[in-house]
């Protein structure tokens, strides 16, 4: 008899997609991919137990199965949330889910000190991304906000705890990739702070992943801070023979200057392979590594503005000259022409157009 | 006079201790059920008896048991809630403090339908010198053979261990309950899987309040149809109130859930009426969290009824015009009170407990008192009415536990039912200073819409 896994199938904003059974909405629906996937700040795939804290993943499930095809009451968090067997979840689609979902962003700002123009994080933050997909333009907070010390975790790692949002991350990449512990966070409630307990995992050699996995600039990377703008680095692949991690890395680059050295990051921004804290603090210079060529960059991602410095867009003029009346489209060259595949969607290609992407 | 189950012995002298407790009938129980009757029958027994979870969510208990997973060669535990923190609610301590055997008692007969061996009290920190009583409870219940290896012959196996908290409103919550218990910080968890099948060290756990504990005493003595004979539909048997506030006799009484809410505050049995001949201006009838109501909904319901102290008649209107038994806090306002201040008191508290895990509750119960601070004293706008009011309902259903509920509920019962005192407080803001919004129209009879 073939041992044959059944498989769970999943409605998610009207789009079906066949999961194993185990799997959480939210990784469902990374499955399918694009707005369909709920944003999530502190589940990380490669983190147990993480997830659950933020709440800017929840969605409806407007039937729970195909054998109780009743619906949840209250939004659930889909990334702790398992796929049964013909349940239907509303993401986008659900206009509760829609509204709860600017609340968590607005209530995750009302203590965020909004520092982005001084903050190494910014250009690559994942709550500069939530607040401008989710977010309101304004806030209605008028208090003061909540303000800690910076502390030194280590020679490497400084903790900004005032831009923290508490997803926890850091604690479990301290649980899990270096010695055992257990706690991470010390007092309660909006005075709740990442405490100096990690300070004792810089003992370890994975310590470093804790700046991969925060999402905001409260852990930055001491040999980096100040030194220059994501957006003003180019990228590239990279490895080298390392005896403590796969040595397969990101290498931020300026010419031939390495300002900074992460792990490679899929396009959920989470890291593929954790390193070493030798690959990431020590090897700071092109000769310790073998380039692999430019690393993907997400073309509405500010990073990717750097490939192209110099470049200027050309103006929009066509409006103009036709006195304010907008363009018709009268041809699509590209559907018409045989040359380059027209069942190939341009807008799903990842970055710049590349011959490889018509083959 | 109402049917008293757990408090009947309560003012025998010397009930504290073993002799006396058992000399008046104590330990009958744990006789019957270990000698004559299987796990399974107790279980269904409490079924039978309709016992609500008096913690303040009043889930059935007997269906709550029937839960538990039973895996082959894992333990099992039964945790007792007695981290007693609601603000308003103290009948937990009463009843550790003066009947102690009858909670060990209960203990015993619950863990033995639930296979436990191992059984906690997981008491709140500041009822310190409860656990010294409780301690001492169990060891003279071990001494006379109630506790132990093989107890009265019948081959089940029970020890009770007391656990002190820190001093965390959050450890009542059942998970974070649990990880403190297992030394860890009372960080609620996040569900599923549930404590019936992963609990305490990640064995099926029923974490029970001390009342419901209490309560299955007398279900196993008369059986559960006689006990679910006292009461009204769902609400069956005797319930506990803690009565607070400004009434003539506060304290702990037993009801038999048939009663008015008028006669339980008015009548000498009860609260005799409120203090100074005041007039009755709000109520939050079952502990700090669930909806207050004004004077004219709390006596009679939003259909002109008059509404009873028990679980179905107190949420008669859900909560548009009605609130909760909640946990059985029973906190009465008079007109000389303010339910600005009361509320920003209410906010302040949940602010402080909130443990500070998932972002609604962390960032919106300060955000929250920080607001009705302002309105209180008068620096409110009136915007920050329509603010509050969202805050809560973003906050309201969108946490890991029901703190945050908690935390929306009072705030929003509050706007709903006393929206005009907080515009006087804004529009006033130099009287409010001075004075008190008072009792307004808020006793005023309401107008029952006609049924067709
Ligand atoms: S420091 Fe960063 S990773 Fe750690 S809890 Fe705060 S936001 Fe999350
Ligand atoms: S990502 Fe799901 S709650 Fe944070």
């Amino acid at each position: 008899m073939s041992e044959e896994k059944k498989l769970f199938k999943v409605t998610i904003d009207n789009i079906t997609v066949e999961v194993e059974p185990g799997t959480t909405v939210l990784m469902a629906a990374r499955k399918i991919g694009g707005e369909v996937a709920p944003p999530a700040m502190c589940f990380y795939s490669k983190l147990e137990g993480s997830g659950g804290k933020c709440r800017t993943c929840l969605v409806e499930v407007a039937a729970g199965s195909t054998a109780d095809p009743r619906p949840m009451p209250k939004l659930v968090a889909s990334c702790r949330t398992n796929v049964m067997d013909g349940m239907i979840v509303k993401n986008i689609t659900s206009e509760r889910v829609v509204d709860a979902r600017k609340g968590v962003v607005e209530i995750l700002l009302i203590n965020h000190p909004l520092d982005c123009p001084i903050c190494d994080q910014a250009g690559e933050c994942h709550l500069q991304d939530l607040g401008y997909d989710h977010g309101a333009e304004g806030t209605r907070y008028e208090f003061k906000r909540r303000t800690f010390k910076k502390e030194d975790i280590g020679p490497y790692i400084q903790l900004h705890m005032t831009r923290c949002i508490l997803c926890y991350r850091c604690t479990y990449v301290a649980d899990q990739l270096t010695n055992k512990r257990v706690h991470g966070i010390v007092e309660r409630g909006d005075h709740a702070a990442i405490s100096t307990y990690i300070s004792k995992a810089i003992e370890n050699d994975f310590s470093g992943n804790m700046i991969d996995v925060c999402p905001v600039g409260a852990l930055t990377d001491k040999t980096f801070r100040f030194k220059n703008r994501v957006w003003f680095l180019k990228p590239v692949n990279a490895h080298r023979d390392c005896t403590k991690c796969s040595g397969k890395v990101t290498l931020w680059n300026r010419g031939d200057e390495v300002f900074r050295v992460t792990a490679r990051k899929d396009q959920w921004g989470e890291v593929e392979e954790f390193i070493c804290n030798t690959c990431r603090f020590d090897k700071k210079e092109t000769k310790d590594w073998v380039i692999e060529g430019p690393t993907l960059v997400n073309r509405h991602s500010v990073v990717s503005q750097g490939h192209y410095t110099g470049l200027e867009m050309p103006k929009e003029t066509i409006q103009e000259v036709m006195n304010g009346r907008k363009p018709k489209l009268l041809m699509n060259i590209h559907d018409v022409s045989e040359v380059n595949k027209p069942e190939i969607d341009l807008s799903a290609i990842q970055g710049p157009a590349h011959s490889e992407d018509f083959k | 006079m109402g049917r008293k189950l757990l408090l009947e012995k309560a003012h025998v002298e010397g009930i504290r201790t073993y002799e006396v407790y058992r000399r008046e009938g104590g330990y009958r129980s744990v006789e019957k059920a270990l000698k004559s009757m299987t796990p399974e029958q107790v279980v269904e027994e409490v079924k039978k008896s309709g016992l609500r979870g008096r913690g303040g969510a009043g889930f059935p208990a007997g269906m709550k048991w029937s839960f538990i997973a039973k895996p082959e060669g894992v333990p099992r535990h039964l945790v007792c809630n007695a981290d007693e923190s609601e603000p308003g609610t103290f009948k937990d301590r009463y009843l550790m403090e003066f009947i102690p055997h009858l909670l060990i008692e209960g203990l015993i007969v619950s863990s033995f339908a639930l296979g436990s061996n191992a059984t906690y009290v997981y008491i709140r920190g500041e009822y310190a010198w409860i656990a010294g009583i409780l301690e001492k409870a169990i060891d003279e219940a071990k001494h006379n053979g109630f506790l132990g290896k093989n107890i009265l012959g019948s081959g089940f196996d029970c020890e009770i261990y007391i656990h002190r908290g820190a001093g965390a409103y959050i450890c009542g919550e059942e998970t974070a309950l649990i990880e403190s218990l297992e030394g860890k910080r009372g960080n609620p968890r996040i569900k599923p899987p549930f404590p019936a099948i992963k609990g305490a060290w990640g064995r099926p756990t029923v974490v029970n309040n001390v009342e419901t504990l209490c309560a299955v005493v007398p279900i196993i003595n008369d059986g559960g149809e006689e006990y679910a004979r006292i009461g009204v539909g769902k609400s069956t048997g005797t319930k506990l109130l803690s009565a607070c506030g400004n009434i003539n006799k506060p304290g702990i009484y037993e009801i038999d859930m048939t009663i008015s809410v008028e006669e339980f505050i008015y009548s000498d049995e009860y609260c005799g009426g409120i203090a100074d001949g005041k007039r009755l201006k709000a109520c939050i009838p079952g502990g700090s969290s669930v909806p207050i109501l004004p004077a004219n909904l709390l006596l009679k319901t939003a259909k002109g009824e008059t509404r009873y102290m028990n679980y179905e008649s107190l949420a008669d209107g859900g909560f548009a015009t009605g609130s909760m038994m909640g946990s059985g806090g029973f906190i009465v306002l008079d007109e000389d009170q303010c339910v600005v201040r009361h509320t920003m008191t209410l906010a302040r508290f949940y602010h402080h407990e909130s443990c500070g895990q998932c972002s609604p509750c962390r960032e919106g119960t300060g955000w929250m008192e920080k607001i009705l601070k302002n309105i209180e004293y008068g620096k409110g706008k009136p915007s920050d009415i329509d603010l509050l009011w969202d805050i809560q309902r973003k906050i309201e259903g969108n946490t890991i536990c029901p703190l945050g509920d908690a935390a929306a509920w009072p705030v929003a019962a509050a706007i709903r039912h006393f929206r005009d005192e907080f515009e006087w407080h804004i529009t006033n803001p130099v009287a409010a200073q001075q004075r008190n919004f008072g009792l307004a129209h808020y006793a005023d009879p309401l107008e029952v819409a006609a049924t067709a």
